[in-house]
Order: structure tokens, then sequence, then C-alpha cells
């Protein structure tokens, strides 16, 4: 062996080059995005309406369809998932079934987004008939947020402590008195950051809401949940590859406006984390 | 006049039998204690009196408990009833993290026993019992958890006598507390005795010595005797009895 010293320094190189590689990419697609986007960015064209066949004006619509569809998303998955998450942290026995039904739920996060999609068009716009609308595209990624939430949220009621449980129930509170009363105020914080987490990941996918819920183009905003609706993501492809011609300020400057829309939830669920964990006792 | 009567109580946690046929009495208005070595089943006994047990899966009960004369060990037994009768106070202090007031009136708004100033009376009340009201009146908005692990511990006492319990078990109380702390918790045992029979479970053998009128030595899942506390600390029937009070062993 050589001296350990020597060893010790080409180590610490080592390392911090593997860190350094990780955090280029990184750095550069935010640099590249910022560079050229930034000048897009103004009142008039995060208010706007598109125009010229999209190559000028505003992207509002599309804005609105991404936030339309991150609502609609958590308002499907947000309930499901934590009463999911309660029954099978509170309440199922621990047995193979239950096992099984958490190994499923894990892997439901490891389908390919494209699926989610076709199962959406499948079930939802063609035989639930719900037509490509808000609510088949808000249906398709809650299905996918799902495993997000009930992990996260089966997480955060795992940690609260077994002694408050224990009290409540030496108490004569009922199972149900316990988890309402008890568990689950101190289980929310969790269960919102996993939530937000999750929902940030929805607003950005593209292949589940290709056939659910995405529009080319629409001259009117959405008016109710059976509309379809122009959603970023899906924008973004268009205007690069199915719309000639348009300016690179337009295209960087809605990819701007997708990656500060999910880091702004990003930021949200590390504020709401570190917040919580302030004030968190036991 | 006899509160619990325990007959042949078997118990088991799945194969592992944790208790071999206790026979017991407790007299209301006592203190008991409950004293042996650690793993000797003493704290699994007294949750048999709550059956706390149930939580765990694969316990199973056998033989009697009767309380006031009813088997609480019959599956018709409503746990609900039972523990608002049978109350619980843990090793260590656990109030939830809520405010001094809102964690005594936990328990009655479960039960829906009280609102608006009769519960607030309630409140004064069951701090008052506990000797904790003039100390924290005017607090009673602030965290339970700024307390000192005295005050948690009285803290819980009163939660629990807010729902008006008649007996009130201990695990090790006094365990997490310094020895100031604890005889002042055991000098208020001493005052909620004339309202509440009390079961305490001790490591602490002075302490149940101290407190206590009778005492149940517990050894291996049996109980080896048990006697009125001043029979037990002078003149133990039982070689193991004098061996574990002379500190051979525990």
């Amino acid at each position: 062996m050589g001296d350990p010293k020597k060893i010790q320094k080409l180590m610490f190189f080592l390392l911090l080059l593997a860190t350094i590689i990780i955090i280029v990419p990184v750095v550069a697609i935010f640099a590249i995005i910022l560079f050229h986007g930034l000048p897009a960015l103004n009142w008039g064209f995060i208010f706007g309406m598109p125009r010229e066949g999209m190559r000028a004006g505003g992207i509002f619509p599309t804005i609105i369809g991404t936030l339309y569809l991150t609502l609609g998303t958590m308002a499907f998955s947000l309930p499901l998932g934590v009463l999911a998450a309660i029954y099978l942290t509170e309440y199922a026995a621990e047995n193979w079934l239950t096992r099984l039904i958490e190994i499923s739920i894990i892997n439901l996060a490891g389908i390919p987004s494209i699926v989610y999609g076709l199962f959406g068009l499948g079930l939802f716009v063609m035989f639930l008939n719900f037509g490509a609308s808000i609510l088949a595209g808000s249906l398709t990624l809650a299905i996918m947020t799902l495993p997000v939430i009930v992990t996260a949220s089966r997480e955060a009621l795992i940690t609260v402590p077994k002694s408050f449980r224990e009290v409540s129930y030496s108490l004569g509170a009922s199972r149900w008195q316990t988890v309402w009363g008890v568990v689950l105020p101190n289980a929310i914080p969790g269960i919102l950051t996993g939530t937000i987490l999750g929902l940030s990941r929805a607003a950005g996918e593209t292949a589940p809401i290709l056939f659910t819920v995405a529009a080319f183009y629409l001259p009117a905003l959405p008016r109710s949940i059976f509309d379809q609706a122009m959603v970023l993501p899906y924008h973004i492809y268009v205007l690069s590859t199915q719309v000639p011609n348009v300016p690179a300020k337009i295209q960087y400057g809605t990819i701007l406006v997708l990656v500060l829309f999910v880091f702004i939830m990003n930021i949200s669920a590390a504020f709401l984390r570190a917040h919580f964990r302030k004030r968190k006792l036991w | 006049m006899t509160i619990i009567k325990v007959a042949d109580l078997d118990f088991c946690y799945g194969k592992f039998q944790a208790l071999i046929r206790v026979n017991l009495e407790v007299e209301a208005n006592k203190i008991t204690a409950l004293i042996g070595p650690s793993g000797c089943g003493k704290s699994t006994f007294l949750r048999c009196l709550n059956r706390m047990n149930d939580l765990i899966e694969g316990t199973k009960a056998k033989g009697r408990i009767e309380i006031e004369g009813k088997n609480i060990l019959s599956s018709k037994v409503d746990l609900v009833d039972l523990r608002k009768k049978v109350g619980m106070v843990f090793q260590r202090p656990n109030p939830f993290p809520l405010s001094i007031f809102e964690n005594i009136a936990f328990g009655l708004r479960i039960h829906r026993l009280a609102k608006g100033v009769e519960l607030e009376q309630i409140v004064r009340q069951s701090l008052e019992a506990v000797l904790l009201w003039d100390e924290l009146k005017d607090k009673l908005k602030r965290s339970a958890l700024s307390l000192t692990l005295e005050q948690q511990q009285r803290l819980c006492l009163s939660r629990l006598i807010a729902v008006k319990p008649e007996i009130l078990l201990m695990d090790e109380p006094c365990s997490a507390l310094d020895p100031v702390a604890t005889l002042k918790i055991e000098e208020l045992m001493q005052i909620l005795k004339k309202d509440y029979t009390i079961l305490i479970v001790t490591h602490n053998m002075q302490q149940a010595a101290r407190v206590s009128d009778a005492t149940g030595f517990f050894l291996l899942g049996e109980m080896v005797e048990f006697d009125r506390t001043g029979k037990i600390f002078t003149a133990p029937q039982d070689k193991r009895t004098e061996d574990y009070i002379t500190g051979r062993y525990g």
C-alpha cells in the first residue's frame, strides 16, 4: 500500500470531483434557462394570451391550466392518500395482505408516467366519458401522485410517538378519536411536505396529461372541470417541436416559468418543514 | 372494601407466559405497591387492569379480574367505560404537545363530559387536585411541554382525574424524576388516596415502603407474596421476598 497521506489527499480530491460533477449539470441547466428566459419574463408574458400562433404574446392560459390541474390533483390525491395511509398505519393488521398492499403502493411509484397517461385515457377519458378534461387529467395525475402521498403520510403517522396513542387510549378514547385528535394533528407537517413534493412532480409531468387534458391551443381560458386546458409542460413540447419559428426567448421563458412553478412548490415544502421542525416539541 | 379481585390470572405474549396464576385482592382507597425485578410481570399485570395489553397483538389473558364485581376480561366489557374508570399514569410524563388547558380538556372532550364554563371549572378542580392550580392558573395557554418533568407528571395525573376515574394505575410514575420531585409526587399520592384507589408499580423498594398500604412481590410472572406493606418489609413469609427486599438480587 502507498503512503496513507497521499491516499487521503487523492480520495478527498476524488470525492470532491464527484460532487462537482453532480452539481455542474444542475447549475448549467438553471443558468442557461435563466440567461435565455429572463428577458422574456414580464407582466405581458405571464398574464397575456398567446398571439400569432403562439409565436408572440403571453402564456397565461398554460399557467392557469397547470394551476387548476395541480389543485385538482391535490383535491383527489390528498384526502384519498391520507385516508389510505391512516388505514394502513393505524387500522390494518400486520399480515401478508397488508405487506402486499404496501409493496404494491411502493411499486406504483415506479410505473412509467406514460403508462399512467394511457390508463387515464382508457378509464377517465373514454370509459367514464369525461373526455379530455381537467377532471380526467387531475384524476390521472392524482393516481400517479398517490404512492408519494401515501408513503409520506405513513412515514409522518409512524413518527408520531407511541406514547401519545397510549395516553389517548388509556383515557378511554376510541381508535378514531385517537387518530383524529392526537395522531393526525401531529403528523400534518410531514403529510403536507410530502404532498407538496408529490404535486410538484405532477405539475411538471407531460406524459400523463398528453391524452387526458392537454390542448394544443385554446383561444379562451377553461371554464369548467370538463374543459380541456393548455398546460405548461405540454406547451413547452409544442413550442419546441410542433410550431415552427417560435422565438427562442418565448421557448426559454415558458421553460423558466415551469421551473419556477415547481421550484416555488419545493421551496415552500422546505420552508414548511423547517417551520414545523422549529415548533416540534417532542 | 375490596374493589379489585384477581383470580388465577394467566397472561401470555404469544408463547411467552408473563403472568402465572396471579391472585390478589385490592382494597379501595388504599395504595397498593407492586414490586419485583425488571421483567417480573408487574407492569404487565398493571396493564391487564385497564386492558391496555389489548393494544399488543397476540396477547391473551385467562382467569378473572373483577372490578366492583364485574369481570373486565369478558369480551362484553366496554373498554371506553373501563378506561374511564381505571386511569393510568405512565413512566415518562407524556403530556400532549398542546396547551396545559387542552391537555386536561382532552378527556372531557372525547367523552363529551363538559363544555364551556363547566369545562373550565373541571379543569380548575383537576389542577387543584394535583396542587398545580396556584402555580399555573395564569399560564393555562402555555404549552404543557414547557413545564418541568414533575409538573408534567402532575399534569398527567390531573388530565386523568378530570374524567373522574375510581382507580389510578401508576407505572413507575417517578422513575424520570429527581428525589425531591419524587417525594412531592408521593405526598400527592397520600392526598389522592382519600378519593381514589391507587396501584403503583415501582422499582424503588423504599418508595413502596414509604407510600403503600399493601405490597405485592412479583418474580418471574408469579405473585410470590402479597400482604400489608409493614409485614412484607419486616417479616416476609417467603424466602424469595426476603432475598429481594434485603437486596440479594434485583
